[in-house]
């Protein structure tokens, strides 16, 4: 059988004066017969004059009066007020709500207090009630929040029952009251402070501080949140949602209609997947064009971020940068280039086998090799000849995978860029070739001289004795290699500097591309849009304050700024990073082995 | 109660110390800088145009002149935005915690809030600033995993950095209220 307390918000209520000034422990004169025989306060040993915090809903600032529902923090000393509770109600119902909710979320949800919203008459009744209440919820210490309607004075009272050894004292504490949207801190996620550099990331988690805390408890009580004091049910509850819940048409229709669309999407980009990963691809010629062309790797990347799209929340960057009229301008503008830089490269080339820089050639190997060169350069000139009504078709039809985003538009432009120095590529290998031939001969000649010879089966050199004519034609040989050795060398510089210059603008491509692929978009969106959600911390500022009323606090959240935001969400990259170091870099250049400058991601074949 | 007392920083300009006291647990100190002054700012207009007009008689291309008055105004207000800090505020709070508040001359504030947990000590410390030996008063931060470690030292008051008898003022207040925390906390 349970006691039904009538509603009586709207009487007034009794002179309870607000005075909460610290000093002695006053004696609370006791309405009800006896006072609940509870246990000593567990494991808290505090002197008075203690201040304790009271973390207050904003949203329940203009609630009538009820019951303070939260959850009691000792090691902090400050109570989390998650919602109150309206009269009528019967205690065993708010019980075992309580019991539910504490069983959803473990999160130790009481009650802390009573919360009276009064008018200016006052009655004695209703002083004496919420007084009562505290004997059938007993919980240590127990709060009495008080406002006076129209106004802005507030009063708290904190009580202890000090335990059956001395019933009628009890000790009264100082009270700090903070102000806090519930609603933010619900939905915020506090960002704990960045490691230093000498910690490691584990240690700062040890000090889990009060705020997080109550960060933490709100978050975790969405079961209590659930029912409304709007809604039929036992109990009536004030909270964050009493303000009106949020909505808007357009969202939810957009969420309706989200459901099927996220489908149908999904199946066609798992048929595009399916049909790009079937065995037709993987054939050899196929699939070495693939991997080398970085706009294919860029598509392959976008394709799985589409995917993902589907499933979670995160932002796709459109960007379409091909009209009609550009592609014609582009394609207009690409043979004269190409143009250009042939005629460059035939200038360089006649350069070389003039007297480049005052050295002096050797005249024959000049001629073979600027005559070598200078037919490539016209049998690529006459191929662009070739090609060049069908260009602008098929860069228009190129340009239309731009509309998948500006880092694909960077990877084509990427591959346009390979595709049109390709000469330069293949004489950098032929260069690097020869030159790399001619060190080879040029070393195994030198130990011939020197009377020693490489051991392949034991990896080293060792000594060996020469018949007197293979001296003599290994040392005629190493004499002709040496001098032919400056012009060869001359030719492999200039054309390994070419190719790193193409090689260095490639690199500048696709650094931005990763940064742009990496950028979190969505996260910033948030932070401009919604930027309680991601909380570096809180701030606090002092209220209205009157001498003789507690402290009031507002607590607002603290949003991360933008360069914390990129660092801490940013996008795993593709990962294409150069595989040398300098050093090797040099050897390589410095022997003449061709150097790949970048692997593509998945590319296991060497 | 409000209280201001004047002060100097290390440049011999004028500060104003602003004292709020709401309560014997919450305090809050109000630092002033000086003001940006009409003569720096002429003297860096003044300055800038010459040099814009220099490199007009040199280049014959009016574009110059333009760009000055563009770089000028968008200077400034980036110098107002970014970095005159107008005043320093800080709000301690007894068994909550610590914030430092600056707000810059345009009015954009930011803030950082520590936790009490993690205040080890307020101290005022010596450094080597250019050619100066200054005074500074910093918070002393507790580390995790030492019980009596320091893990990081937070100066206060860098903008304004007033000198010895404006900190000590500070430091007295917030010694009081860090006593009291310390005897009534209940950990132990």
């Amino acid at each position: 059988m349970g006691l039904v307390f009538r509603g009586a918000a709207e009487a007034g209520l009794g002179a309870a004066s607000a005075a909460d000034r610290p000093g002695p422990p006053d004696a609370v004169p006791n309405p009800t017969p006896t006072p609940p025989a509870e246990g000593a306060d567990p494991g808290s040993s505090r002197g008075p004059g203690m201040v304790l915090k009271a973390f207050f809903p904003t949203c329940c600032a203009s609630a009538d009066s009820g019951l303070l529902v939260g959850r009691w923090v000792p090691e902090q000393s400050s109570a989390v007020v998650l919602a109150v509770v309206h009269f009528p109600f019967i205690p065993v119902q708010v019980k075992e709500l309580l019991a539910q909710v504490q069983q959803a979320s473990q999160v130790g949800v009481t009650v802390l207090g009573t919360w009276c919203h009064r008018r200016q008459e006052l009655e004695e009744s209703l002083g004496h009630f919420l007084e009562g209440l505290g004997a059938i919820f007993s919980h240590k210490p127990w709060f009495q929040l008080c406002r006076e309607r129209g106004s802005k004075s507030w009063s708290c009272k904190a009580t202890h029952w000090r335990g059956p050894a001395s019933p009628a004292a009890s000790g009264e504490d100082q009270v700090m009251l903070i102000f806090y949207d519930q609603r933010k801190v619900l939905l915020s996620q506090l960002h704990p402070p960045m490691a230093l550099p000498d910690r490691q990331a584990g240690d700062t988690t040890a000090s889990a501080g009060g705020l997080a805390a109550v960060f933490d408890t709100v978050a975790r009580s969405e079961a209590l949140f659930q029912s409304d004091r709007f809604n039929e049910g036992p109990v009536r509850l004030s909270h964050w949602q009493s303000e009106g819940m949020e909505a808007s048409i357009l969202v939810e229709l957009a969420k309706w209609a989200a459901g099927p669309v996220c489908l149908f999407l999904a199946c066609l980009l798992s048929l595009i997947s399916a049909a790009s990963s079937c065995r037709v691809f993987k054939l050899w010629p196929l699939s070495f064009i693939w991997s080398k062309l970085s706009t294919c790797e860029q598509l392959r990347h976008r394709l799985e971020q589409l995917t993902l799209i589907f499933s979670t929340r995160k932002a796709k960057n459109p960007a379409q940068l091909m009209r009609k009229d550009l592609i014609g301008q582009l394609a207009d503008a690409l043979i004269p280039v190409a143009d250009h830089v042939a005629e460059e490269l035939q200038h360089l080339l006649q350069w070389l086998m003039g007297a480049p820089a005052g050295l002096k050639m050797n005249r024959a190997l000049d001629q073979v090799l600027g005559r070598f060169f200078l037919y490539h350069i016209h049998l690529w000139i006459s191929y662009i000849h070739l090609m060049s009504p069908f260009i602008e078709r098929i860069l228009w039809h190129v340009g239309l995978s731009a509309c998948l985003g500006l880092t694909v538009a960077l990877s084509i432009l990427s591959d346009i860029i390979a595709l049109l120095t390709f000469h330069i590529y293949c004489f950098y290998v032929y260069g690097a070739r020869l030159y790399c031939l001619k060190i080879h001969g040029l070393s195994s000649l030198w130990r011939l001289f020197r009377g020693k010879k490489w051991n392949v089966l034991r990896q080293r050199v060792d000594s060996c004795s020469y018949d007197l004519d293979q001296l003599f034609i290994g040392t005629l040989l190493f004499t002709i290699l040496v001098f032919l050795l400056p012009t060869t060398a001359l030719y492999y510089l200039v054309f390994t500097l070419l190719r790193l210059l193409v090689v260095a603008v490639q690199g500048l491509i696709h650094l931005l591309v990763d940064l742009i692929n990496s950028l979190p978009l969505y996260s910033l969106g948030l932070r401009l849009c919604r930027p309680y959600r991601l909380a570096a911390g809180v701030k606090f500022r002092v209220l209205e304050h009157e001498t003789g009323r507690p402290l009031r606090l507002l607590m607002q959240i603290n949003p991360l700024p933008y360069s914390r935001v990129v660092h801490t969400y940013r996008l795993p990259t593709c990962g294409c990073h150069p595989k040398h170091s300098w050093g090797s870099l040099c050897r390589k250049l410095f022997f003449g082995e061709l150097i790949y400058p970048w692997r593509q991601r998945g590319n296991k074949q060497d | 109660m409000e209280d201001e007392q004047s002060f100097s920083d290390i440049c011999g300009g004028r500060l104003a110390l602003q004292r709020r006291f709401y309560s014997p647990s919450c305090l809050e100190f109000c630092l002033s800088c000086p003001r940006i002054t009409l003569r720096s700012l002429t003297a860096v207009t003044c300055s800038v145009w010459l040099a814009a007009y220099g490199l007009f008689t040199l280049c014959e291309n009016s574009m110059i002149l333009s760009a000055a008055i563009f770089i000028t105004l968008l200077g400034l207000l980036g110098y107002l935005h970014f970095v005159k800090i107008d005043h320093e505020t800080l709000l301690i709070i007894d068994s909550l915690g610590i914030q430092m508040t600056s707000s810059y001359a345009s009015g954009k504030e930011s803030t950082t809030f520590i936790e009490m947990g993690q205040v080890n000590d307020v101290v005022i410390n010596e450094a080597i600033y250019m050619q100066k030996v200054i005074y500074y008063l910093c918070i002393l931060l507790k580390d995790p995993m030492e019980p009596h470690g320091i893990s990081q030292v937070v100066p206060l008051f860098q903008s304004a950095k007033p000198r010895l008898d404006c900190l000590i003022e500070v430091y007295r207040s917030c010694q009081d209220i860090l006593a009291h925390q310390k005897a009534t906390s209940t950990s132990p």
